[in-house]
């Protein structure tokens, strides 16, 4: 267990370092930098050159990513040339805002998802040719597309805020209690634009998977025993079969950051992808390298709780993970 | 089911092949007081309730700054079929155009832009596919030919790609790169970038394939008869693997739609002239002008189409 924790460790450090290196290089020899955004604005080549050499963009790219390594191994992950404030402090909060989208989002897809899954999957009728009809084209509606048309309904009917994280003034103004509801609110657009299709590629793996445990040989024995169906569902087949979507955890997460993006795009909501975005193209170098790494912490959660999922349900693998990559 | 799907697939390509000979009115052209119309659609029941062929009732601009719009009710306007290289068009040039769709903010038809737009993602989509389905099956053929640390290697690094978020990959690729391009070099690039990003499920797949295949007693015999191991791969193993390209194209081709309507939606895709699926949505996507114009939200709907197309077509674990 150690040895595997150990393992675990080292490969994501590994990845959150080769992830925001890789960013900060692309980013380095991308053509342009932050300066450039200033062309036209009235700026000479002398105050650019100037303001160049202040932020120690006139260096070789090399040179800047050694300085850029020396200081992140020490955590210090540098200052945003566009906001002027330090990355680490930036990037926390918009990757708590994206962390709190996709848990939420996550949640209600396995809620959703699972015993949606379990119901089709263990009996025929109407009821699962409905649920069958409903996921594949929920799996076929990309969170580019679900984001919009959900944007639409709620602009439509006025049901929903179409965007941003909270109303003017909400917070200052009022007790936490309408501050989180406020928060809620507006969290339920994007969390379901993420989730449906989410939900949908849940529910058709743990149908297949369901379909398949029910075939099993410990399933008749069980109702060979007299277990009442409903329990040998529930109790009996349940624990097992999840294990396809355990497996797909790691996936998921990945997933669920691509997916995020758009809808933080659509619906203005603050997280890390809208970060990432503006600083790619403003070409704040230090922040790129930030949001990358968080979007590698990110991954290697996901991978951590993909491998726990799995052995929680299928006490096989307990002792003998792999590390997959 | 699968009839069905490889029916919307076709019919998508179909209308993208078709373009000119579909619409009335040229993609890019902005028909002055037309913004926001709302759509046209074809009838054949008149005011008093008789039955009559297909026609449409003219639009006029009822208040130019409500940007409210009224059916002409009282001089119906009969479509022409198969006039002047076209389908269907309406006739007579005095009643403003005929926009079967409505119009965007531009006054341009929507409906053209949606037709001709298929086309250019389409395109970028095939040609991504092509690009990362022979970098695939090359590295996944040599991985699972070779054995060894070659294929630990490259199957390690199709791994690491698989585990990246995809679209951040691309995103950070395409930024990478001078924001503001001519068309034709957004198009090379952006199916660069997808095929670069793509290859590596084509790989374990075929990989997987190969290496099965390898040890089967067919191959052993074209080995013991002398073939090379270039001609074994070509020859025998990777046929085998045809069925799994075909299915893993299809999926392909609806995530680099995906992945450009993306791209362009954010602003890093084609540039103005040109009309993709995903520079309509960048267009549309202002809420307020959204709610009162939903018809400008037609590329969604045939994003839809093709993804639900290719995921009924292709037998994947999330289809059946």
């Amino acid at each position: 267990m150690l040895r595997y924790l150990a393992r675990r460790l080292a490969f994501s450090l590994l990845l959150v370092a080769v992830v925001s290196s890789s960013a900060l290089l692309l980013t380095l020899a991308a053509p342009g930098d932050i300066t450039s955004e200033q062309v036209g604005t009235g700026a000479t080549a002398q105050s650019m050159a100037a303001e160049r050499a202040r932020l120690g963009l006139d260096r070789s790219p090399l040179e800047q990513y050694g300085a850029w390594l020396r200081r992140a191994a020490r955590l210090d992950f540098g200052t945003s040339l566009m906001y002027g404030r330090p990355v680490a402090g930036l990037v926390a909060e918009r990757a708590r805002n994206t962390l709190l989208l996709a848990v939420a989002a996550l949640a209600v897809a396995l809620l959703a998802g699972v015993p949606l899954g379990v119901v089709s999957g263990s009996r025929r009728g109407i009821a699962t040719g409905a649920i069958r009809a409903v996921s594949i084209a929920a799996v076929s509606m990309p969170t580019l597309v679900s984001s919009l048309v959900l944007v639409l309904v709620a602009a439509r009917t006025g049901w929903l805020p179409t965007g941003g994280m909270t109303s003017a003034g909400a917070a200052e103004a009022r007790g936490w209690l309408e501050a989180a509801a406020d928060l809620a609110r507006h969290m339920v657009l994007p969390t379901l634009a993420i989730a449906l299709p989410l939900a949908a590629t849940i529910e058709r793996l743990q149908s297949q998977a369901t379909a398949e445990t029910m075939g099993e040989r410990f399933v008749t024995a069980a109702a060979a025993r007299g277990v009442p169906p409903r329990r040998v569902l529930w109790r009996h087949v349940l624990k097992p079969s999840l294990r396809p979507v355990a497996a797909v955890f790691g996936l998921i997460f990945g997933n669920l950051l691509s997916g995020s993006f758009v809808v933080e795009i659509v619906t203005s909501w603050p997280g890390l992808g809208r970060l990432m975005f503006d600083a790619l193209r403003s070409r704040d170098l230090y922040l790129v390298a930030g949001c990358a790494a968080a979007g590698g912490v990110f991954l290697a959660l996901g991978a951590l709780i993909s491998d726990a999922a799995l052995a929680l349900v299928d006490p096989r693998l307990r002792g003998r993970q792999e590390v997959r990559w | 089911m699968r009839r069905a799907g490889i029916a919307m697939v076709a019919v998508v390509a179909l209308v993208a092949v078709l373009a000119p000979a579909l619409t009335p009115n040229q993609p890019d052209f902005r028909f002055p007081d037309r913004a926001y119309a709302p759509p046209m659609p074809v009838r054949v029941i008149d005011g008093e309730g008789r039955w009559r062929a297909p026609f449409v009732y003219p639009l006029r601009l009822a208040d130019r700054l409500e940007r409210r719009y009224e059916e002409d009710r009282t001089s119906p306007v009969p479509i022409s079929w198969l006039s002047r290289g076209v389908v269907a068009q309406v006739s007579d040039g005095r009643h403003g155009p005929w926009l079967p769709l409505g119009a965007d903010g531009s006054g341009r038809d929507v409906f053209a832009r949606l037709v001709y737009g298929a086309r250019l993602s389409l395109a970028v989509a095939l040609a991504a596919t092509l690009g990362a389905m022979l970098i695939g099956t090359l590295v996944g053929g040599i991985a699972g030919a070779a054995g060894g640390v070659v294929d630990e290697t490259l199957m390690r690094l199709s791994d690491f790609v698989i585990v990246l978020p995809a679209m951040y990959v691309v995103l950070s690729l395409r930024a990478a790169l001078p924001l503001v391009l001519p068309a034709a070099q957004v198009f090379a690039l952006v199916a660069g970038i997808l095929a670069l990003v793509g290859w590596p499920i084509v790989a374990r797949g075929v990989r997987a394939i190969v290496a099965a295949e390898r040890e089967r007693d067919y191959a052993q015999a074209a080995l013991a008869l002398g073939a090379g191991r270039a001609r074994l791969l070509l020859r025998h193993l990777l046929p085998a693997a045809r069925g799994f390209l075909a299915a893993q194209a299809a999926l392909l081709v609806a995530a680099f739609i995906l992945a450009e309507a993306t791209l362009s939606f954010v602003g890093l895709g084609f540039p103005d002239p040109s009309v993709s699926w995903g520079v309509m949505l960048q267009d549309a996507a202002n809420v307020s002008a959204m709610a009162d114009a939903p018809w400008t939200l037609a590329p969604a709907a045939g994003i839809f189409l093709l993804v639900l197309g290719v995921n009924l077509a292709a037998p994947t674990t999330l289809s059946r």
